[in-house]
């Protein structure tokens, strides 16, 4: 299991399209990915779960990556956070 | 037989069945089902459909607004792959053995309250986006499952209250006339029944529902009310009225041909008003001398996602050469407030008639309104075109449209495009523009009141408001001090000035319009030659 946190820096937070985008990324890894906020928890394949946490500016939220190819999956998630968020 | 009363906005006699005009998410009914593997299947078939919809608006956006602009598109095709969104559905045809359209309806209810419940604005607003994407799915569920199409042969629509996105979809063919329970005298059903010269009212307070769909009814526009199921002999009466204003209406047409002249010897120009190209018969068949008003933003509420230039050039260039030769006012976006497209994303306003609409969307978006300028430019290489800009207030407006303009041209010329020199003008339609018309009139063509709006702002009176419609005062002195001001300074110009608002129409005020030396009144095409007739037998020189 591989575990980081991340804080947002998009003044507009998770918002659609970059969920969108967040989405197709952890959909091309085969490890299993969540999101958590605040106790809340969201599957980040499924759009609906990740804009559901409504994270915003300043918000630290945990990602925990789960399966075969955990490693490189939690280095193209945090990637794509720097990137994006 | 029942009759019940409303308020009219346009005369005139309807006879015919009723169609009750229901909006989508209304008509999700409740079914039980027995296979309920067939109707996942089902469900899932209508969502490939969607998907495959979206995928084309996706492509089409990609080319005509960018990859950015584009993604919505994008996010909506995911949201329908969602697999909480799908189980859900799914759940619910299995266990509750109900059909899909009920379980996409209610798991779209339950993910919106989701939206709408989290503290933050932008969250919030995008529950639309989840009941846009299950809307979508429902009207392919519907087209799959219902034979009848909304009315067959023509019908009396009734509604609750149409939004111009709603209407543009109607199929004017099939329309007898309008009757809401809501909406006011200026609301766009009621713009666009005067346009389509048939008898509506607004304001009725008739039920919605099976008790009167497909009864026989009989609208009058002049006493406003509706008779529902009318008895043999009222039935009779009405249709002999019927003959007597279709035989008035033969007589008008002997007006045909003849010119706009006041017994002493005054010309006026009476143009059409239009909101789509399908309203030029009706031009052509009341005679009129050109267009002084083509509300182009229909071309953007009937879909779904920005009008390409080759369209917008298509439907231009189609009342350019339908005209032949004479001159067509063509007014440039004017969406926002009342008037508004989903794809545009306009934030929620507090006071949307005076929020980002019309030219501030246009100078704040000028990818959009490039498009428009290039099309009209390329069009009027087919007719006589003027290009007119809506809601100014300043001459830095006027002073951004024509840097706009500029690159337009010099971009048509690189790319040797064809293209025409039009003219360009503006509506009056702010007190502000109304004020400083001494100095707005050196900068353009013309100048064409929009009196709707002027009345609006100049009262203070919003009207979309049905309340207040016994403030409304459209003859009010401040109202025709501001349209004689514009006339004035607009000749002191050298330029010409019109009328474009519904109080064009007024008989009543068509001596006086005349007087003011207004040059141009531009009418719904059904009030052109009533109004011709008026001026005709108009002296001037027998007063004062």
């Amino acid at each position: 299991m591989q575990e980081f946190q991340y804080k947002i820096t998009d003044p507009e937070g998770i918002h659609a399209r970059p969920a969108g985008l967040l989405v197709k990324a952890a959909k091309a890894c085969a490890s299993s990915i969540t999101i958590a906020k605040d106790g809340k928890k969201g599957d980040a394949k499924k759009i609906f779960a990740i804009m559901g946490l409504g994270a915003k500016q300043g918000d630290e939220i945990t990602v925990i990556v789960e399966g075969e190819d955990e490693e490189k999956a939690a280095q193209t998630i945090e990637a794509f956070l720097k990137e994006n968020l | 037989m029942q009759t019940i009363f409303g308020k009219s906005v346009f005369g005139g006699i309807a006879i015919g069945k009723i169609s009750v005009y229901k909006k989508g998410e209304q008509q999700v009914k409740r079914v039980k089902v027995e296979d309920t593997q067939e109707e996942i299947e089902r469900f899932h078939r209508a969502k490939e459909e969607a998907i495959k919809q979206l995928q084309g608006l996706y492509e089409k956006a990609v080319k005509e607004v960018g990859e950015s602009s584009a993604a919505i598109f994008e996010i909506h095709q995911m949201m329908m792959e969602d697999e909480d969104y799908l189980d859900s559905i799914e759940n619910i045809i299995s266990s509750q053995q109900l059909n899909a359209e009920y379980a996409v309806a209610t798991t779209s209810d339950n993910f919106a309250s989701m939206f709408s419940s989290m503290d933050d604005d932008y969250m919030k607003e995008r529950a639309a986006d989840v009941r846009d994407v299950s809307e979508r799915i429902l009207s392919i569920l519907n087209g799959e499952s219902k034979d009848t199409v909304q009315t067959q042969e023509a019908a009396i629509i009734v509604a609750d209250d149409l939004a111009p996105s709603e209407t543009v979809q109607l199929d004017k063919e099939k329309v007898l006339s309008f009757v809401t329970v809501h909406g006011s005298t200026n609301s766009h059903t009621a713009i666009l029944a005067r346009t389509m010269g048939i008898p509506a009212l607004i304001g009725t307070p008739v039920a919605l529902d099976e008790t009167v769909d497909g009864k026989m009814a009989v609208v009058d526009g002049m006493k406003g009310c509706i008779c529902i199921e009318p008895d043999e002999e009222t039935l009779a009466m009405y249709q002999q009225k019927k003959k007597e204003e279709t035989e008035k209406k033969q007589l008008l047409q002997t007006l045909k041909g003849k010119e706009n002249i006041t017994l002493d010897g005054r010309k006026i120009m009476v143009y059409a008003n239009i909101g789509d190209t399908k309203d030029l018969a009706m031009v052509l068949q009341n005679d009129a001398g050109g267009i002084g008003l083509f509300r182009s933003e229909f071309l953007y509420l009937e879909k779904d996602t920005y009008p390409t230039e080759e369209e917008q050039l298509k439907a231009y260039k189609t009342v350019a050469e339908t005209m032949a030769g004479k001159r067509v006012i063509i007014r440039t976006l004017d969406i926002g407030a009342d008037k508004q497209a989903d794809y545009f994303e306009l934030e929620k306003e507090e006071n949307p008639a005076m929020g980002c609409r019309a030219i501030r969307i246009c100078l704040t978006r000028p990818e959009i309104f490039k498009t428009q300028l290039r099309a009209l430019f390329r069009a009027s290489a087919y007719g006589k075109i003027a290009v007119m800009y809506p809601m100014i207030t300043s001459i830095e407006e006027i002073r951004k449209i024509k840097t706009i303009v500029e690159e337009v041209k010099t971009e048509l010329k690189e790319q040797g495009i064809a293209f025409g020199d039009l003219e360009q003008g503006i509506m009056i339609e702010t007190p502000a523009a109304v004020m400083i018309s001494d100095l707005l009139a050196k900068e353009v063509d013309f100048f064409s009141i929009g009196t709707n709006d002027l009345t609006q702002y100049t009262l203070a009176i919003d009207r979309q408001n049905p309340k207040l419609d016994e403030f409304y005062n459209p003859h009010h002195e401040a109202v025709l001090r501001m349209i004689a001001m514009t006339v004035e300074n607009a000749h002191k110009a050298g330029i010409w000035a019109g009328i474009c608002g519904e109080l064009g129409a007024d008989t009543s005020l068509t001596k006086t319009f005349l007087k003011m030396g207004v040059d141009e009144l531009s009418v719904s095409p059904g009030n052109i030659l009533p109004l011709r007739k008026i001026i005709r037998e108009t002296d001037l020189s027998q007063e004062q």
